[in-house]
C-alpha cells in the first residue's frame, strides 16, 4: 500500500486498510483520544500537594506527568476520569467533578 | 507424472506436504485425520522433512500455533477432522481475518452425539462461514495435487487466505489408491518460496489482531470478503496452470454427462465416485441424466453453478448433513439460493443422505434419482427428503 497522509478511522474506507487489518506503524495507539470516556474531571487543590507521585504510580492510564510548577496532573486528552488519583491521594488535592458538554 | 504407486490415501497427504516443502506442522491427532499427521510426525523424527513439528495439546492449541507460525512467514500445515475441526472454531476465524495462508486437510467426520468417527459434512458445515478457501476432493490423487495448489493458492499475494481441502473420513482418509508423485523439481517450480508480505519480525513490527471499534471492524470485513470472493480469480488460474505442467484438470463445478441432460444430480466429495457410476448404468438404460459435483465450496461458484444446472429440468441435490430445523442439506439451501433470482432454472429437490458414514450405494443412488423426478414432477410438502434412515 502507497505511503499516504494517515487518515483517521471515520475516514478509512475498507480499501485503505492494510491486509488483515494489520497495523504497520508502531504505537499509533498514542493517537486513539481516550478522553472521549471521561464522565468525570479532576480538579486540583495543588496548594495541599506534597509531591509524593502516587497519583501517578496509581493512574491506570499512564497519563499523570510533573508540569512545571512540579504539581502532578493529567493529560485529558487521555484522561478516563476514572478517579482513582482522587482516591489515593493522601492529602485530598484531587475532586472529581461531572464532566459537562 | 511419475509412475503410479499404491498408498494409502492420509500417508499420501503427508508425503505432498514434505513435497511442498512445509516449514511447521502443529496438529492434534484426530480420527479420521489421524494417519496424515502421523505420517509427518514420522518425517521430522527421521530426518526426511526439515520442518518444525509441534504436537499441541488440543485442536484449539493447533490452530493457534498454526497462526504464529503463518504470522512468521513459515510455510505451514495441519490437519483435523470432526470435533477437532469444532474445536478449532473461533481460531479458524482469526486465521481468515489476518489473512494468513495456513493449509490444513479436513478428513470429513460426522459431528457427537452420539459419538461417530466415520463420515459426513457436518464439520465442513458448521465451519462454512469462517473465511477459508475450502475445496472438495473425490479421490487421493486429487488430494495430493490440492496440496501442492492450496499453498499455492494461500500464499498468493494477491490471496493470502487459509485453505481447507476437504477428504471424506475413511471412505477417502483410509482407502489405498493408487497415486502418482510429481517429480520435486516440477513441484518447486510451481511452488515458490513463501513471500508473506509482513512476516513478524522485531526490527520491523506490526500489530495483528487488533481491536476495532464500530467506526472501522465493517470495512475490515468487508475488505476480507472481497479479497475472498476475488481469489476464484487466482484459484482458476493456479488450477490452469496446474493442469498445463502435471495434466489434471480441476474445475470449481465438474462436469459429468451433464450437459443437456433433462434430470441432474448435484453431489460434493467422495461419493460423487459412486455417483458417476451410478450415471454410467442409469445412462446405459437410455436414461437422459448427467451429473454437476461442487468442488470449490468457498469462494462459491455462482456463475458456474447457474451455467451447469440452467438447461436442466429437475436437479437433485445429495447432502451429507442435516441443517436441524433448516431450509434442507446445507449445499441445496445454497444452491436454491444461488437459482432463485434466475429466468431459466431446474426444479430443485434436495435429499439428505450418507450421514455418520452410512453408504451410499448404486441402488441407492438410483433410487433417490427416481425419488427426485417424482417430487419434481408432483412436489411435495417436505423442505428435504431424508434417504435410507428406517422408519
Amino acid at each position: 500500500m502507497p505511503k499516504r497522509k494517515p487518515k483517521s478511522e471515520g475516514e478509512m474506507t475498507w480499501r485503505d486498510l492494510e491486509i488483515g487489518a494489520i497495523v504497520t506503524e508502531p504505537g499509533n495507539a498514542s493517537r486513539y483520544k481516550t478522553g472521549d470516556w471521561r464522565s468525570q474531571r479532576p480538579t486540583y487543590d495543588f496548594k495541599k500537594c506534597i509531591k509524593c507521585a502516587l497519583c501517578q504510580i496509581f493512574c491506570p492510564e499512564g497519563c499523570i506527568f510533573q508540569n512545571d510548577d512540579g504539581n502532578f496532573e493529567a493529560d485529558m486528552y487521555y484522561c478516563k476520569g476514572c478517579g482513582i488519583c482522587s482516591r489515593e491521594c493522601p492529602t485530598g488535592v484531587i475532586t472529581m467533578v461531572e464532566e459537562e458538554e | 507424472m511419475a509412475d503410479r504407486v499404491g498408498m494409502e490415501v492420509s500417508v499420501a497427504i503427508g508425503e505432498a506436504a514434505r513435497q511442498a516443502n512445509v516449514d511447521v506442522v502443529a496438529a492434534y491427532p484426530i480420527t479420521p485425520q489421524t494417519h496424515i499427521v502421523e505420517h509427518l510426525a514420522e518425517l521430522v523424527a527421521n530426518g526426511e522433512l526439515d520442518a518444525a513439528y509441534i504436537p499441541v495439546e488440543s485442536e484449539h492449541s493447533a490452530m493457534s500455533a498454526c497462526l504464529g507460525s503463518a504470522a512468521a512467514g513459515a510455510r505451514t500445515f495441519t490437519a483435523t477432522a470432526g470435533q477437532g475441526l469444532e474445536l478449532m472454531h473461533e481460531v479458524l476465524y482469526v486465521a481468515s481475518s489476518m489473512r494468513l495462508p495456513v493449509v490444513m486437510a479436513v478428513a470429513n467426520r460426522a459431528l457427537s452425539s452420539p459419538l461417530s468417527v466415520w463420515g459426513d459434512h457436518s464439520d465442513v458445515m458448521a465451519v462454512r462461514d469462517t473465511g477459508w478457501i475450502q475445496i472438495f476432493t473425490e479421490n487421493g490423487q486429487e488430494v495430493v495435487d490440492q496440496v501442492f495448489c492450496a499453498f499455492r493458492i494461500a500464499e498468493d499475494n494477491k490471496v493470502l487466505l487459509p485453505v481447507m481441502i476437504h477428504l471424506d473420513g475413511f471412505h477417502l482418509s483410509h482407502v489405498i489408491e493408487p497415486i502418482s508423485f510429481p517429480e520435486q523439481s516440477k513441484v518447486d517450480k510451481f511452488l515458490p518460496p513463501n513471500k508473506y508480505p509482513f512476516p513478524l519480525h522485531p526490527d520491523k513490527p506490526v500489530t495483528m489482531g487488533d481491536f476495532a471499534p464500530p467506526i472501522i471492524y465493517p470495512e475490515a470485513k468487508w475488505a476480507q470478503e472481497v479479497n475472498l470472493r476475488a481469489s476464484k480469480e487466482t484459484i482458476l488460474r493456479c488450477w490452469q496452470e496446474f493442469a498445463d505442467i502435471f495434466g489434471h484438470q480441476y474445475s470449481p463445478v465438474e462436469h459429468y454427462h451433464s450437459e443437456k441432460a433433462k434430470t441432474l444430480l448435484l453431489t460434493m466429495g467422495s461419493f460423487s465416485e459412486t455417483a458417476m457410476t451410478a450415471i454410467d448404468k442409469m445412462r446405459g438404460e437410455g436414461r437422459d441424466i448427467g451429473l454437476v459435483r461442487l468442488r470449490l465450496w468457498r469462494p462459491f461458484p455462482f456463475d458456474e453453478l447457474r451455467q451447469a444446472v440452467r438447461d436442466a429440468e429437475t436437479l437433485i441435490v445429495v447432502d451429507r448433513a442435516l441443517s436441524f430445523g433448516g431450509p434442507g442439506g446445507p449445499v441445496c439451501s445454497e444452491v436454491r439460493s444461488a437459482l432463485y433470482g434466475e429466468a431459466k432454472k431446474p426444479r430443485v429437490v434436495s435429499f439428505v443422505s450418507g450421514i455418520g458414514g452410512r453408504d451410499i450405494s448404486l441402488d441407492d443412488f438410483e433410487a433417490i434419482v427416481n425419488k427426485g423426478i417424482t417430487i419434481s414432477e408432483k412436489g411435495s410438502p417436505n423442505e428435504f427428503e431424508i434417504f435410507g434412515v428406517r422408519e
